[in-house]
């Protein structure tokens, strides 16, 4: 710490260690269910992202009829953790997933009925898509794909060994290059050069951002949900929808073990229902129902494309994403290996 | 040291003296043995079980990949490089709080534990604020190992302090005199009197610094940034692995470094015998 330059007031940044603290008690998971009444209770572990939402739409289920009186336990945290914690044991009538191959896990376990995505939603409760978060005003002018690989870009994603974000975000990338006509090989350099212009490869979602937010970085991507979120928290950000983008589908389902099954299922077709979907669109999540999506303007990119036009997330987790020998890993070891003589 | 004064003069409650009957009757070291099984050991034997459920080639093939060889050299180095600096500094520290009289001196020795009491999530994201890319100071360490050697040094400095401050305290100063009235220098009196005296304590509290800095996670990896095979430590890496479903994995990097720490405390267990040793000849 010898170039010390100049000395200023250490102004304290108290949204962002509320933030700390808010990550903190995340870290904690376990919510204590609020005030017990007749109507039996839920327990409901998801990933960590729609902590805020949740908390609109449980106020909003106990004042519904079939809602009344049901408590709830609740526990967010990353994707993966939970869907572990699960199969180990940790109670659960309800579970909401970032993705897929975490919900395969605990069907897997056989505590998820293989038919959990037989629905009309096919068993997702929420869209997202990839958005890009800038500076506010975007200085950089970061509009495209091809913007976040140009020299001196400082990207943020979250590590795609330990997020479900950061594959979303990954496969976003991938995607859109093929969008855009390029060949596999060409799509996989793209992600080599993104990831050569990536900057930190936070554990999680929330942590990217918080490195952006104390002013790493020019551009983290992230769920556009949780963009919506940090601005309606009055972050200084700008949200950047890119031209082709993936869509994000976050799976839910009611366990087999589940204590109250009418109670979960009814909280469920609650979140599915038209009510429901509205509250999760004005907490920024797009809804699966086309005729309440309709009723919000979310940007719509020119290109949105599923992770099943990519082969489906069974295919892509194994090739992309198996540690050593997936292509990405593979991207991440030749990245690594110039400086590891330093 | 007030607190130690206290109960030993102080009598001790009924219970404690049950207690204490119990330990003497004999069932003391089987308690001690059960407590330390269901809270060290079984853990411990878990990881280990865990980390060879793929067998020999399964772990080998775990802690041997390049990028699981990066991050544990990474975490070694920084590891070894804080304990050395926080052992030099935590001495200094010591020294000024026991010989040296000034005001707030109590609180300056209360706010040295605080480290310990700041969740690391929290201090990792303070320690981002004030050294990273918006630091007050200028000073920019983040995504760099200079960031992970400060975070490290922040979680362990109480360490290195607090096993130094109370053998310092009790050293005799009489003999340092004498040896400066025999004409020995400084520096002389430093070397011969009081840095045998204090070794074994610098030597276990950079020991616990050690072991400490080699599992840290929370505050680390908000100011690391976390990149494979550059700023990614070993705890980061457990935590991908874990994360993509390769427990077998995850605890075969832990067992490395719970290894790591096991060589390095039994190390240092040798050493301040040696030193031990020396005081008594």
């Amino acid at each position: 710490m010898t170039h010390t330059r100049r000395i200023a007031f250490i102004r304290p940044r108290t949204a962002l260690l509320a933030a700390g603290f808010a990550l903190l008690g995340l870290s904690l998971g376990v919510v204590p269910p609020a005030g017990a009444a007749s109507g039996g209770s839920i327990a409901l572990v998801a990933y960590s992202t729609p902590k805020p939402a949740y908390a609109a739409l449980i106020t909003a289920f106990n004042a519904t009829a079939a809602g009344q009186g049901v408590t709830f336990s609740q526990s967010f945290g990353p994707s993966g953790t939970q869907a572990t914690s699960v199969t180990e044991g940790l109670p659960a009538d309800v579970v909401n997933f970032s993705l897929d191959p975490d919900m395969a896990k605990v069907v897997a376990a056989g505590l998820v009925a293989p038919t959990w995505d037989d629905g009309p939603t096919k068993g997702i409760v929420t869209d997202s898509i990839v958005s890009f978060i800038v500076r506010p005003g975007n200085p950089l002018h970061i509009k495209t794909w091809a913007d976040l690989v140009k020299p001196g870009v400082q990207v943020i994603t979250p590590n795609p060994f330990s997020s479900g974000s950061a594959k979303w975000n990954l496969m976003a990338a991938y995607g859109a290059q093929l969008a855009l006509h390029k060949t596999p090989a060409q799509a996989l350099a793209f992600l080599a050069a993104l990831l050569k212009n990536t900057v930190a490869q936070p554990a999680s979602a929330s942590t990217a951002l918080q490195t952006f937010l104390s002013g790493q970085g020019d551009v983290v991507l992230d769920y556009e949900s949780d963009a919506i979120y940090a601005q309606d928290q009055n972050e200084p950000i700008s949200i950047v929808t890119p031209p082709q983008t993936i869509l994000i589908q976050n799976p839910i389902a009611v366990t087999t073990k589940a204590a109250d099954p009418t109670a979960a299922n009814a909280f469920v077709k609650y979140l599915l229902s038209a009510k429901g979907q509205t509250v999760w669109a004005e907490q920024g999540y797009r809804p699966v129902l086309p005729k309440i999506a309709a009723r919000f303007d979310f940007p719509t990119p020119k290109k949105l494309f599923t992770i099943a036009s990519l082969g489906g997330w069974t295919s892509v987790d194994t090739t992309f994403f198996t540690p050593v020998t997936g292509k990405v890993a593979a991207i991440e070891a030749s990245l690594g290996q110039p400086d590891t003589s330093s | 040291m007030a607190d130690v004064v206290l109960a030993t003069t102080r009598r001790r409650p009924p219970l404690g003296q049950r207690v204490a009957a119990v330990a003497a009757g004999g069932s003391g070291p089987a308690l001690a043995v059960t407590y330390l099984s269901l809270l060290v050991i079984l853990p411990v034997a878990a990881v280990v079980t865990n980390a060879f459920s793929g067998g020999w080639h399964g772990f080998w093939l775990s802690v041997t990949n390049r990028e699981a060889l990066a991050a544990l050299k990474l975490t070694l180095v920084c590891s070894v490089l804080v304990a050395v600096v926080n052992s030099i500094a935590g001495v200094a520290i010591a020294w000024v709080l026991v010989r040296d009289e000034f005001a707030g001196k109590r609180v300056v020795s209360a706010i040295i534990d605080l480290p310990f009491a700041l969740p690391t999530i929290v201090a990792g994201l303070t320690l981002l604020t004030l050294y990273g890319p918006n630091s007050p100071f200028g000073v920019n360490v983040a995504g760099t190992r200079a960031g992970i050697v400060l975070a490290l040094a922040f979680v362990t400095l109480p360490f290195c302090v607090r096993t130094v401050q109370p053998v310092l305290a009790e050293l005799d100063k009489e003999t340092e005199e004498a040896a400066a009235s025999l004409g020995a220098s400084h520096a002389g009196v430093l070397r011969r009197i009081v840095l045998p005296s204090i070794a074994p304590a610098m030597l276990a509290g950079a020991g616990l610094a050690f072991a400490r800095a080699i599992g840290e996670y929370g505050s680390v990896v908000l100011i690391s940034g976390n990149l494979p095979f550059k700023t990614e430590v070993a705890s980061s890496y457990i935590f991908s692995l874990s994360q993509g479903g390769d427990l077998p994995g995850a605890s075969a990097v832990s067992v490395v470094l719970i290894a790591l720490a096991l060589v390095l405390l039994l190390g240092i267990g040798f050493l301040r015998r040696r030193f031990n040793v020396t005081e008594a000849a």
